[in-house]
């Protein structure tokens, strides 16, 4: 697998961070490393292994529904920057997001 | 219509739980902002989630009464993208594993029944609410983020592109409401967002095999909503046919004021939400035992419900379909039934008056301060022949005041019908005596006398006469 500076810009503009042009090659080459460490498992012959998304020996951790308590607004908004009304308050929306 | 129209739905339901999806944050709709939040739905560092049992019971039960698969092996995905109403900067969901897949729900098209196919149900959690202080998005300098609802439970229910016009994609939501409210899983109040609808619409030339270029509306909350902005977008896709242009791919919002819908963002640039496994949360099963169990819960649903109604209880599939539609209704209707047998009447009082005075008071049949079992009494009343029907009517709008049961009512009011032969023989007596001229009219021939002549025997027994009897006593006098 190799990654190419172009999909390194694209994951970055994905995640909002700008790379410097002079830094690009160094994390090209980081990505490729990585990804290529990673790679090595592609070599093992895993024909008789159940593919799983989990590798911790849990399943069906759950709770019941019975409420705690939350935290008041006063502690919420404790760590925020900036607040209004009871709110957090954050620089005007641009287009490109919502569920 | 010179081309047919594709419709799609994908259906967000809040659920009913105490606490929200992965917290125990309180997951009640309204209240102070950030007054129902905690570390986990803010998306501090190091919070971890973990799944409230209630929600994955409800996703099951939803998805055994619309008749789906229940899938056994489940886990949660995490779907990528940044927006300030999303603290961790992904929404947990299940994009590779829903829980539910392949179900359908039947309704009702120009009396012919239609099965529409269910793709798909699966959890995820709601964002938080941005409150912007200009009078648009795009006016705003800033916005305020309230994470009360952050994390709150979600189903998303995905319908095949079966539906073929508003209308039925209207009926198809409706009907859909019955069944949530019924199995209990949700509030569905469209106007406080715990129902939501996203439509999928394209239109196609009727000889054409492939579907059209699709675009998605969004804001649809309300039932009117949804199709009037299905309605307006088949005749935009049409117009733009029409003229040789193409529908291109793209998110659309309705605008319920100016009845129209704008371009969002079209999904050439759409997001990349890199949805991957989400590493906190473990997978897990639902064993058949246990989904077993869940189906033991599942009361009676509309279908079932409505077949009762016109089966046994002999009503017409038009006034049952009204009865069942909301639960409450339907409940009302059952425990007035538990106090007479006239399940026509019952039904009658329900769509007629009933809901009549609820529409112009702007309320549901939940707020309806008569008891079922009062509608029932003077039901029995009418049938007995003490209260006629034209004066139930005061009986009614007395018990919405007073709440007084309608025998008492009928009493202090003095409402009784007159079945008396005796007593209606003179007031007949009287009115012939008086209106000669209508008496000979009648004797003439000239049937229409008769109506006016019953109708001055009502007004001289203030409407309280039987009107069967001084129809037939006025025709005896009179022959
Ligand atoms: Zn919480």
């Amino acid at each position: 697998m190799k990654v190419s500076a172009q999909e390194v810009q694209y994951i970055a503009k994905l995640a909002r961070l700008e790379i410097p042009e002079e830094d690009l090659a160094l994390f090209v080459r980081q990505f490729n490393d990585i990804l290529g460490y990673a790679g090595m498992l592609g070599k093992l012959d895993t024909e008789k292994v159940e593919p799983t998304a989990q590798v911790l020996p849990y399943g069906n951790v759950m709770r019941e529904d019975a409420a705690g308590t939350p935290l008041t607004q006063e502690e919420a908004l404790s760590n925020a920057p900036a607040q209004k009304d009871g709110g957090y308050l954050v620089a005007r929306v641009m287009e490109g997001g919502g569920v | 219509m010179k081309y047919e129209t594709i419709i799609g739905l994908e259906t967000h339901v809040e659920l009913k739980t105490a606490t929200k999806c992965f917290c125990s944050c309180p997951a009640e709709f309204g209240g102070e902002p950030n007054t129902h939040t905690c570390p986990t739905c803010t998306g501090m560092p190091g919070a971890l989630p973990v799944l409230n049992k209630k929600v994955v019971e409800f996703a099951i039960k939803t998805g055994l009464a619309l008749n789906c698969e229940i899938q056994r092996y489940n886990r949660f995905d995490r779907k990528n993208y940044f927006y300030p109403d999303l603290p961790k900067g992904y929404q947990i969901s299940q994009l590779f594993l829903p829980i539910c897949r392949g179900g359908y729900v039947d309704i009702e098209t120009d009396g012919a029944t239609k099965r529409i196919g269910i793709t798909r149900i699966h959890i995820e959690e709601d964002a938080g609410k941005l409150i912007h202080s200009g009078a648009s998005i795009s006016d705003s300098d800033f916005s305020v983020v309230d994470y009360n609802r952050s994390s709150v439970p979600l189903i998303e229910i995905v319908s095949e592109p079966d539906l073929r016009s508003p209308q039925e994609a209207r009926i198809f939501m409706e009907k859909l409401r019955s069944i949530l409210e019924y199995i209990g899983v949700s509030d569905c109040k469209m106007q406080e967002g715990s129902l939501r609808c996203d439509a999928n619409v394209s239109i196609r030339p009727p000889e054409q095999k492939e579907f059209g270029v699709r675009s998605e509306i969004k804001n649809l909350n309300s039932f009117r909503s949804v199709q009037r902005g299905i309605e307006y977008e088949q005749i935009r896709q049409a117009a733009v046919l029409d003229e040789g242009g193409k529908v291109i791919q793209e998110t659309r919002t309705w605008d319920e004021e100016k009845g129209v819908t704008h371009s969002m963002r079209s999904k050439e640039e759409a997001h990349d939400y890199r949805y991957f496994p989400d590493p906190d949360l473990v997978p897990f099963v639902a064993e058949p035992e246990w989904v077993a169990k869940i189906a033991e819960t599942l009361p009676e649903l509309p279908d079932a419900r409505k077949e009762r109604l016109t089966g046994r209880l002999g009503l017409s599939a038009y006034d049952a379909s009204g009865v069942i539609a909301r639960l409450a209704t339907a409940d009302y209707f059952d425990e007035a039934m538990k106090h007479t047998g006239d399940a026509k009447a019952v039904a009658n009082w329900i769509l007629g008056d009933i809901s009549a005075w609820l529409n112009s008071n702007n309320l549901e049949m939940r707020d309806f301060p008569v008891a079922a079992g009062n509608i029932s009494a003077m039901i029995n009343l009418i049938n007995k022949g003490v209260l006629s029907s034209k004066l139930a009517k005061t009986v009614f709008e007395e018990m919405l005041k007073s709440g007084k049961a309608p025998a008492e009512i009928v009493r202090e009011k003095g409402l009784e019908q007159i079945s008396d032969a005796g007593a209606l023989a003179l007031a007949v007596e009287k009115i012939i005596k008086d209106n000669p001229k209508s008496a000979e009219d009648y004797k003439a021939g000239k049937d229409r006398a008769l109506g006016f002549l019953v109708g001055q025997v009502m007004k001289e027994t203030r409407g309280r006469a039987n009107p069967e009897m001084i129809n037939k006593l006025l025709r005896e006098k009179l022959s």
